[in-house]
């Protein structure tokens, strides 16, 4: 075990060191901050879109007086409702015909108010009124009360917390930890697949399998990917970091996971290491099958559809908390990961989290193994059945 | 030491021990790739301390007997043990292979590469770096030390690979094929490194399909065909083999003289050719004396070790051939 963990470590730092020093490694870690700088970007400006051009326009094709009580109407409404919860009002000549009006190509309002506030008609595309329809009511209604209609306020009574919003607050961590750990991984262990491309076409692999057993091969390249992927997140969650505490100086306190923040970001560092190495074993024994990059490339698909029917199973148990669902998903090795993390956040109990690193862990090792002696049975052409050979020490 | 010759006997198995007489053992090995039989049934033993030459055709079965032998295989038949011990890897530090495929990381500087391969052999990579740069200097190729393997010639690449072979200077060296693609200087160097490393009692395995390298070096020879071995011992044991060939120029072209010529005997080039007689070389000579054959010139040629290999070889394809069955019989 000893020589086989040395034999690791000697190709995940050959490995490790491959990747982070090249050139590309910068593109590496940029490339994800890329999307988070254009959503901020287009974020900004979305923002613009949806508070001035997004809201529909509805003509007012009423009397003067009609058309004056709507708009004082709408201005009480929305200093209360908000800016964006009401069709904007512009007044429009009563003739000719609203239909006339709205088939007209300089026409800009999108359904036509007309009538009186006690009997107002509304026209336009059937989807349009469907949408309209209950806003033009309540503003007609409003209308009409001017006079009599108070508006109430409302006492605040606040408190610290309360445990339905605590428990709402929980679940949102486990369903954002879930989605982190689950992108994180889809991006990160998609790589781990052409792996082995690299040593069989550069027919290193006879030197590695002549020196050290091919779980340490196996071993060593995980172990690599992995610390590369942690040098990726230490990279990217930094910079989230900052952004995040340059945007929010101290405003606010993020509610606590069921378990505390220490001990879940523990959970979650570890979940991840264990989801990335139960797919990325998975994938470096299906990529070493691969004879070319091409192979590879085909195998990626499937792969990833897999990896989102995981994810959703995992998704669905969050919100079934102790159901068999649930359960389910907590023993499934591949779900197990993504469906305790999401469990530290809503539940404080710690044994289930040890025993599920155990069992995750147990499965990392029985797939190294199983692709490992794939590998040899399939690429080396080496050994018999390999399932008789499973549980043999790995020494050659 | 032994192959599956009838005329030979089996070598004794050694106990494991720190330092076994043979430094590679294998018995009865099999290994077949779908329906071809790669290694059809070898006993092989290497004493411990020689150069030790694998010889064959293309295709022989010298790589898969390599492989097996040093555990990147596993036989579908028989037993082996390196330096003593039965599972192969578990010796891996005091091995050196280098494959006949040549690999190396295209991105590695080429003192890295060497220290790379010397650390997935247990030396500790400071020390291995240290060792690499001696290695390229004393070469002469201190110019590419730092320079990253895709820079190197095919020649200095294959040298930066045998160098991670040797650095951390294992008890056995196994090269497949090591001469091939090295230019005359470069081979020379090869062969002069191989002596160094037998000297200081290092056990050398080559296989090879060029016989003159095989000649200059080894003390024993396995040639391998068809998956069998159909000759082990030394190089001048495969040379007896053969008979020694005696060239006969005469300036009498016909008279009674001629029948004491053997019944084998060619005309070639103005010369009779024939293997030398049991019996030797005088009672020909007196026939020619007496019947005034005019001895012009007769020499008598010891054959080359490559004339052993092609015979012993060539027999065993022969012989091959034979036992697979025609179309006709297949159906």
């Amino acid at each position: 075990m000893r020589e086989l963990l040395r034999a690791a470590l000697v190709i995940a730092r050959r490995d490790f060191t491959a990747v982070v020093l090249s050139r590309t490694f910068i593109l590496f870690l940029l490339g994800p901050l890329l999307p988070i700088l254009i959503g901020f970007a287009f974020g900004g400006l979305g923002d613009r879109i949806s508070s001035t051009d997004l809201r529909p326009v509805v003509g007012v094709a009423m009397s003067a007086r009609d058309t004056a009580a709507l708009e004082r109407a709408h201005d009480r409404l929305t200093q209360r409702m908000g800016d964006q919860a009401l069709p904007r009002l512009r007044p429009v000549a009563s003739t000719p015909s609203p239909r006339i009006q709205l088939a007209r190509p300089d026409s800009e309002v999108v359904a036509i108010m007309s009538g009186t506030l006690l009997r107002p008609a509304l026209t336009g595309k059937a989807e349009d009124l469907d949408k309209l329809q209950g806003d033009i009511s309540l503003l007609s209604t409003a209308a009409l009360a001017e006079r009599t209609l108070r508006f109430v306020t409302v006492e605040r009574q606040e408190v610290a917390t309360s445990l339905g919003a605590q428990a709402q607050a929980r679940l949102l961590i486990g369903r954002v930890a879930q989605v982190v750990m689950f992108f994180l991984t889809i991006l990160l262990a998609g790589m781990i697949l052409s792996n082995l491309v690299e040593e069989k076409t550069n027919k290193i692999i006879e030197i590695l399998a002549a020196a050290v057993p091919i779980d340490a091969i196996f071993l060593g390249k995980l172990m690599a990917m992995l610390a590369m992927s942690f040098v990726g997140i230490a990279f990217w969650g930094g910079t989230a970091f900052a952004i995040f505490a340059a945007l929010h100086d101290g405003g606010g306190s993020l509610p606590t996971p069921a378990v505390g923040w220490p001990l879940f970001l523990t959970l979650a560092v570890l979940y991840f290491a264990m989801a990335y190495t139960l797919l990325g074993s998975l994938f470096l024994g299906i990529g070493a099958q691969a004879a070319t990059v091409r192979e590879v490339q085909t195998l990626n698909m499937p792969i990833t559809m897999g990896q989102m029917l995981i994810f959703f199973f995992a998704s669905y148990a969050v919100d079934h908390m102790g159901s068999p669902a649930e359960l389910a998903a907590c023993i499934f090795p591949f779900s197990s990961p993504f469906a305790m993390i999401a469990r530290a956040a809503q539940d404080g109990a710690i044994w289930p989290h040890l025993v599920a690193l155990v069992w995750q862990a147990s499965f990392v090792a029985l797939i190294i193994r199983v692709g490992v002696l794939l590998f040899r049975r399939h690429v080396m052409q080496s050994g018999g059945s390999w399932w008789k050979r499973l549980f043999r020490p790995a020494t050659g | 030491m032994i192959g599956d010759t009838p005329a030979l006997s089996p070598a004794p198995v050694p106990a494991p021990s720190a330092r076994p007489a043979y430094a590679l053992e294998g018995h009865g090995l099999v290994k077949t790739f779908g329906s071809f039989r790669a290694v059809d049934g070898i006993d092989i033993a290497v004493p411990a301390g020689t150069i030790y030459g694998v010889l064959g055709p293309n295709g022989a079965g010298k790589t898969t007997l390599l492989r097996t032998l040093l555990g990147i295989i596993d036989p579908d038949e028989g037993t082996r043990t390196l330096l003593g011990e039965v599972q192969p890897l578990r010796m891996a530090r005091q091995v050196g292979y280098l494959p006949e495929e040549r690999g190396l990381y295209p991105s590695m500087k080429a003192y890295e590469a060497i220290a790379f391969m010397g650390a997935l052999r247990g030396l500790p990579l400071k020390e291995g770096r240290v060792r690499a740069r001696a290695m390229l200097e004393d070469y002469g190729m201190g110019g590419s030390i730092d320079k990253p393997i895709r820079q190197l010639s095919k020649g200095m690449a294959q040298t930066v690979q045998l160098f991670g072979t040797i650095i951390h200077e294992p008890r056995l060296i196994v090269l497949d094929e090591p001469f091939s693609g090295l230019d005359a200087i470069n081979q020379e160097k090869l062969e002069a490194l191989i002596r160094e490393q037998a000297r200081q009692g290092v056990t050398i395995l080559f296989s090879t399909h060029v016989i003159a390298h095989a000649d200059r070096l080894c003390e024993r020879i396995a040639i391998v065909a068809g998956g069998r071995i159909r000759f082990e011992g030394t190089p001048g044991e495969a040379r007896d083999q053969l008979r020694s060939q005696v060239r006969l120029r005469t300036r009498v072209s016909d008279g009674a003289w001629r029948r004491a010529l053997p019944a084998d005997t060619v005309a070639e080039d103005g010369a009779w050719l024939f293997a030398l007689p049991d019996e030797g070389i005088e009672p020909l000579l007196r026939a020619l004396l007496d019947g005034q054959a005019g001895i012009e010139s007769l020499s008598i040629e010891r054959p080359g070790l490559h004339d052993a290999f092609v015979a012993i070889a060539g027999a065993a394809a022969a012989q091959q051939m034979q036992a697979e069955p025609t179309p006709e019989e297949d159906a």
